[in-house]
């Protein structure tokens, strides 16, 4: 089970820059901490994380491990037209997860 | 002294007629109680003021999801029975720990929830501190967030509060330390670099940045027995659910914050 | 004043009164390894290249004291127009203790309208924070901000 949350206006003005803030589960295990009997414990991270916005990449970042668990990342983009953002986290084990949200533009 | 003032201010109350509460647990002056949330950083009382900043929020999403999950042999969900959990389970969390008739004794919030899975759902119960159970205590509790706290009013669960305030008095461990020595004598000062708050639990289940994780309010006092270096109480243990409902009682009329943000 | 008689059993009393108070019982523990000013310097170099560094028009926000190292808040601001000609192409942060150097690339566009992210990150001990930025014409422009780290008082056993 992973949750995401996601922070869009439902509305802007054609023009406005608009904040955008996203929040995904996640453990962020760094790949450098040690269990009792000294075996590594794999690294299990989110490497990627973009947003598309009605399907033109307007943000996208590399992650590493010393970005905190349940990754928190915020960026801004224009209010160019209604439509969709889709976002996507990709990361270590097969970990694919997606979310969109929509904006209507006046 | 500060017995005969309580009695009082108490008779004063009364004298206006005021329905005093039973000399209330609490040992820190009404006036001076503060949530921890006014001992922290502005920068981290910025991550609870935001719910799409507050990682907390991630487990009420999932507990609203699990809510609605049918599990068990009975197949039901929670919801199928209480429906909407903004009407049906507004103001829950503030009574808790509550009193269960058949027990006998106080249960917590995520005891009910278990209780409720094996009576109703007839689902085996959800592992202490495991996601589910985390989420769904969240989820219930963040119905009653702003509501105040009134644990421990109901009369029949006075011995528990005398048992869990005995808990906290007590000196104990290899330290020989009591609760109240750090939470009611110094709870203006620092020990290292964290600040020693008040012992009033408004926000639980909540996120510790330190355990980058939700956790319950039993997680973070058996947290507190290791560092007291003392016998750690299993989860659910009676002594736990005692020391949780006398806290509460301290924290008669505060809000409840949950999911709350702490260091 | 003249050495105690008694030092080595004051050391012990006092590393064992200290694991107390911080409750130590490792079960999970921390590889000692961390980054280099070697380490920090190479990985910046793998993003500039062989340009030159400028300092200026890019700012850290980040609380100069945490709480908790574990959930650092950063903000990275950098000063540009974000026009068509004239816009920031990607946010670099890097460490300097952390056992690796790197923290996150973040890349915009003229689309993003402001130059700025937030993020919040880990922190394994006091150390500084770099962020480069890299503009539309090819400029790298750096800033640091130093973070001291506090300990929590009481951890706990891995659960």
């Amino acid at each position: 089970m992973a949750s995401a949350l996601i922070n869009v206006p439902k509305k802007a003005k054609r023009g406005d820059i608009i904040e955008i803030k996203t929040l995904m589960s996640h453990i962020m295990e760094t790949g450098y901490r040690r269990t009792a009997t000294g075996e590594l414990v794999p690294r299990d991270i989110i490497t990627s994380f973009s947003c598309r916005y009605n399907g033109v990449e307007v943000f996208r970042a590399d992650l590493f491990p010393a970005i905190a668990a349940n990754p928190f990342i915020t960026f801004f983009t224009v209010a160019t037209e209604s439509g969709k953002f889709d976002f996507e986290w990709i990361g270590d084990q097969g970990f694919t997860e997606t979310a969109s949200a929509a904006i209507s533009v006046e | 002294m500060k017995l005969i003032r309580t009695i009082a201010v108490a008779g004063l109350l009364l004298a206006a007629g005021f329905a005093v509460p039973r000399l209330c647990a609490t040992e820190i002056p009404q006036a001076e109680r503060r949530s921890g949330y006014t001992f922290m950083s502005p920068d981290t009382k910025a991550i609870q003021d935001d719910d799409t900043a507050n990682p907390g929020m991630l487990w009420v999403l999932d507990g609203e999801a699990l809510w609605k999950r049918k599990t068990g042999t009975a197949d039901k969900a929670c919801a199928d029975c209480h429906e909407d959990a903004r009407a049906s389970m507004k103001g829950l969390a503030a009574r808790y720990p509550a009193y269960d008739k058949t027990l006998g004794r106080p249960v917590n919030l995520e005891q009910r929830i278990n209780l409720c899975r094996a009576q109703h759902q007839q689902a085996t119960p959800l592992p202490y501190e495991s996601r589910d159970l985390l989420a769904l205590t969240a989820f219930v509790a963040q119905q009653s967030r702003g509501m105040p706290i009134t644990a421990g009013a109901d009369p029949q669960l006075e011995p528990f509060v005398a048992k869990g305030r005995d808990t906290f008095m007590r000196r104990q461990g290899q330290l020989n330390l009591g609760c109240t020595n750090c939470h009611n004598d110094n709870w203006d000062k620092h020990l290292a670099g964290s600040a020693v708050t008040q012992a009033l639990p408004t926000g639980y289940p909540l996120y510790r940045l330190e355990w980058q994780s939700l956790g319950s309010l039993q997680r973070r006092l058996r947290n507190c027995m290791t560092g007291m270096r003392t016998q750690i109480y299993d989860y659910g243990a009676p002594e736990l659910v005692e020391l949780e409902l006398y806290l509460m009682s301290r924290a008669h009329d505060m809000p409840i914050e949950t999911p709350a943000v702490r260091p | 004043m003249h050495e105690p008689k008694n030092s080595s059993r004051r050391q012990f009393l006092s590393l064992a009164g200290s694991a107390a108070v911080m409750g130590v019982i490792p079960i999970v523990t921390v590889t000692p390894a961390e980054a280099t000013p070697a380490m920090l310097a190479s990985a910046i170099r793998n993003v500039v290249g062989t340009a030159t560094v400028q300092t200026g028009k890019i700012k850290i926000d980040v609380p100069p004291l945490v709480e908790n190292g574990n959930t650092v808040p950063l903000t990275v601001t950098v000063t540009s127009p974000m026009t068509e000609n004239d816009y920031v192409k990607s946010i670099h942060v890097f460490n300097e203790k952390n056992p690796q150097p790197n923290v996150g690339n973040f890349y915009l566009g003229p689309r993003s309208g402001r130059a700025q992210i937030s993020t919040r990150i880990r922190l394994a001990d006091t150390q500084k924070i770099v962020a480069i930025a890299r503009l539309s014409d090819g400029s790298f422009w750096s800033v640091s901000a130093d973070v001291v780290v506090t300990l929590a008082a009481c951890t706990e056993e891995v659960i």
